[in-house]
């Protein structure tokens, strides 16, 4: 009696078993195929991303800017850099306090040019740079 | 089964009656009983040993078929094993300085034809002729005609050509993926980059090889399939070198010269943050070389930088001087006769002017007086001279990572006599590379330390053995100053306000190619160095066969045509930098106060 229910439940474990291990097999071959296509996916995403880091260097390249710098010269104004736009500290204006004055006038400040428009207060060495 | 009794009742009657042995009869019924199951237990041993070896047969049968199966298909990676970043990469990009791509690779696709397969050759050809106009319809219908079972045509094609021959509708018309190098900065830093062919070729992958530059010397780092996500990092910067280039090709025309050549290099690590040679190409469609009969500096391949090997000219002076001073032969106030001209044999060393009976160290530097810095030489001796520029790097071609400089080697005199000591001292008899002046100057301005030439970032790099005290150093960057700023001094179109620059210029004859020199073609060269009083960048700029014409005259002389161009350059280059511009304090500097 307990030797046949034993090999009864021995059966059941078996199937049960195989069961699962059929199941894990399916879910395994699945998850594996599912990384198969993130890699595809991966692959296609890092090749349109060399694409875009190629195409933003070729549009970025300085020849491009500097012609179209040149040819928005009138709206942008933009000239390469000079050793003359480099001011001094004390040729910017600061907040000031609050209740006092407002802002400096906007013709103190530097222009483009690094030119100084007007003269600032106090910067007596502000005419180092003309 | 039926049990037969051991003692059967009517056997053992039987037995007693015949006066037997009933025993007997139990015997012998144990015994056939025996023998019975004995029989039996054999029947099922043999069963089992069957089972056995059929289970065996099978295990055996099992792992060989698998391992003909095995063995007969093609391999393939495990599924489960998940690699790391690189999938589509083949060859590492190259950037600039601060990351900017220079290199990278782009997937096009390759167009080859299988005529075997294909339907209507004679509209295919028709076809395809339209779409690439370079090529011919009736040598395409010959091909697909012919006996030939393969055949490229064309190595790659953009996707919208792609599409075109895919709406012909042609079978016989394939795409195999290609991957192409691409600069996307075109012509910018041409000669760095150099270039890059297909090499083996097959129908799914071609191999990617530089012809040249630093595609070329660094090809198997580039190709290593382990470093491949991992960018080659230059010391170029992409912004400034196309400012250096701009510039540079603006004084090409202005100077009416055939060719231009400048380099910058930080003054302490011997990194080259430009490297310019005009004219140039495009990387990302390199013409091919000149064939014989051209002098190959003709070539826009041709990397004067690196390549062009000349007399370099009165920008070799401060070298005279600087030895002279590191030898404790003269100090920067020392008179020196400039009496001329020195004859020895047949050979006259002359001035351009001449500058009385005698100069200063200084001035000999300054106003660039041949005679006198003969003089230092025959005081410096052959010896220590051929030593002291072979630690400045002048007797090897220079250690930059492009192919093109393992070949250009310093022409040095067969035999290093008096006078080759003489005239070497300003800059003819031997000749080097633009790239070598740069280097012998940074290593002598720094501070006296050796600098490498690099092309590579490679972290920090320490300083190299040194070559001349910090005193001679900053007397000899004093000595470039003045020839910038002194109002007799030959670079005085050098003067950048508030960079404080200090150079030498160089004008050399060209030689003929059959011995002998032209009396209207010369080599200007600018060697600079800002800014001088705290050195970070040296900057050479060449000029090949350079004119202008001042006031009815005209003029070669680099102080005409090369130190414009360098000032112009290191106007627009410096802010770029960096470097803020600082204003001079009047006076001499305190370097020049040393005394003997």
């Amino acid at each position: 009696m307990m030797r046949s229910a034993f090999y009864v439940l021995a059966t059941l474990a078996v199937m049960g078993l195989g069961y699962w291990a059929y199941v894990e097999n399916y879910k395994t071959q699945h998850a594996l195929d599912q990384v198969e296509d993130l890699q595809r996916e991966i692959g296609t995403m890092r090749e349109k991303l060399v694409v875009l880091k190629a195409e933003w260097a070729y549009l970025n390249r300085p020849d491009r800017l500097r012609d179209l710098a040149e040819m928005n010269y009138d709206r942008l104004g933009l000239l390469p850099l000079a050793p003359e736009q480099f001011g001094k500290v004390d040729q910017i204006a600061y907040p000031q306090e609050e209740d006092d004055l407002p802002f400096l006038a906007s013709d103190d400040s530097i222009d483009v040019q690094g030119n100084l428009v007007g003269t600032i207060d106090p910067s007596p060495e502000g005419e180092d740079f003309p | 089964m039926t049990r037969v009794p051991l003692r059967p009742l009517a056997r053992i009657l039987e037995a007693r009656e015949q006066g037997g042995d009933p025993d007997a009869i139990e015997r012998e019924n144990k015994h056939r009983r025996h023998e019975e199951m004995r029989d039996r237990a054999r029947l099922r041993a043999e069963g089992r040993l069957l089972v056995l070896a059929a289970m065996f047969f099978c295990a055996f049968v099992t792992v060989g078929v698998r391992m003909g199966m095995m063995s007969s298909s093609v391999p393939s990676e495990p599924r489960a094993y998940a690699p790391g970043a690189q999938i589509s990469q083949t060859r590492a990009d190259i950037v600039d300085r601060q990351g900017r791509l220079m290199a990278t690779n782009f997937v096009t696709h390759a167009l080859y034809a299988e005529p075997p397969n294909m339907v209507d050759p004679k509209y295919a050809a028709a076809e395809l002729a339209k779409i690439f106009p370079d090529l011919e319809e009736d040598k395409l219908l010959a091909q697909f005609t012919g006996t030939r079972k393969f055949l490229w045509i064309k190595p790659q094609i953009s996707p919208e050509q792609k599409q075109a021959v895919h709406d012909i509708g042609e079978p016989g018309l394939l795409f195999g993926p290609r991957e192409m190098r691409l600069y996307p900065n075109g012509p910018v830093a041409a000669h760095i980059m150099g270039g890059a062919r297909y090499g083996e070729q097959a129908v799914q992958a071609a191999e990617l090889i530089g012809v040249a530059g630093i595609e070329s010397a660094f090809n198997e780092r580039l190709s290593d399939p382990a470093r491949a996500g991992d960018p080659l990092m230059l010391t170029i910067d992409l912004t400034i070198q196309a400012a250096v280039e701009r510039v540079l090709a603006g004084g090409m025309t202005v100077m009416n010269a055939k060719g231009a050549a400048a380099i910058l290099m930080d003054v302490h690590t011997g990194e080259v943050v430009s490297l310019a040679s005009l004219p140039d190409f495009d990387p990302n469609d390199r013409p091919s070389p000149l064939t014989t009969g051209f002098d190959p500096s003709e070539s826009p391949l041709f990397n004067r930088a690196v390549q062009g090997v000349y007399e370099l000219g009165s920008t070799f002076k401060i070298f005279a001087s600087a030895q002279a001073l590191e030898m404790g032969i003269v100090n920067p106030d020392t008179m020196i006769d400039t009496r001329g001209p020195i004859r020895w044999g047949k050979h006259r060393i002359n001035d351009f002017h001449d500058y009385g009976a005698q100069l200063s160290v200084t001035d000999i530097i300054v106003r660039s007086s041949n005679i006198g810095t003969a003089r230092l030489a025959q005081q410096i001796g052959a010896a220590n001279q051929r030593a002291f520029l072979d630690q400045l790097g002048f007797t090897k071609p220079t250690a930059i990572q492009l192919t093109e400089a393992s070949g250009a080697k310093p022409l040095l005199p067969s035999n290093w006599s008096e006078l080759s000591t003489m005239t070497i001292s300003y800059g003819h008899g031997m000749s080097a590379s633009p790239l070598h002046l740069a280097t012998a100057y940074a290593s002598l301005l720094n501070g006296g330390t050796r600098v490498t030439p690099t092309l590579v970032r490679t972290g920090p790099v320490a300083p190299g053995p040194r070559v001349v005290s910090e005193r001679t150093s900053a007397i000899s960057r004093d000595m470039l100053r003045q020839v910038v700023s002194a109002d007799h001094g030959t670079a005085s179109f050098a003067e950048v306000e508030g960079y404080r620059v200090g150079g030498k210029t160089g004008t050399a004859d060209k030689p003929k190619p059959r011995g002998g020199y032209y009396d209207d073609k010369v080599i200007a060269t600018f060697a600079s160095v800002f800014p001088a009083d705290d050195p970070k960048y040296v900057l050479i700029v060449t000029l090949d066969e350079p004119v202008v014409t001042i006031l009815n005259e005209a003029r070669r002389t680099a102080g005409f045509t090369a130190v414009p161009v360098a000032a112009e350059i290191i106007r627009r280059v410096a802010p770029l930098l960096g470097l803020k511009p600082e204003i001079e304090q009047p006076g001499p500097l305190g370097v020049t106060l040393t005394s003997n």
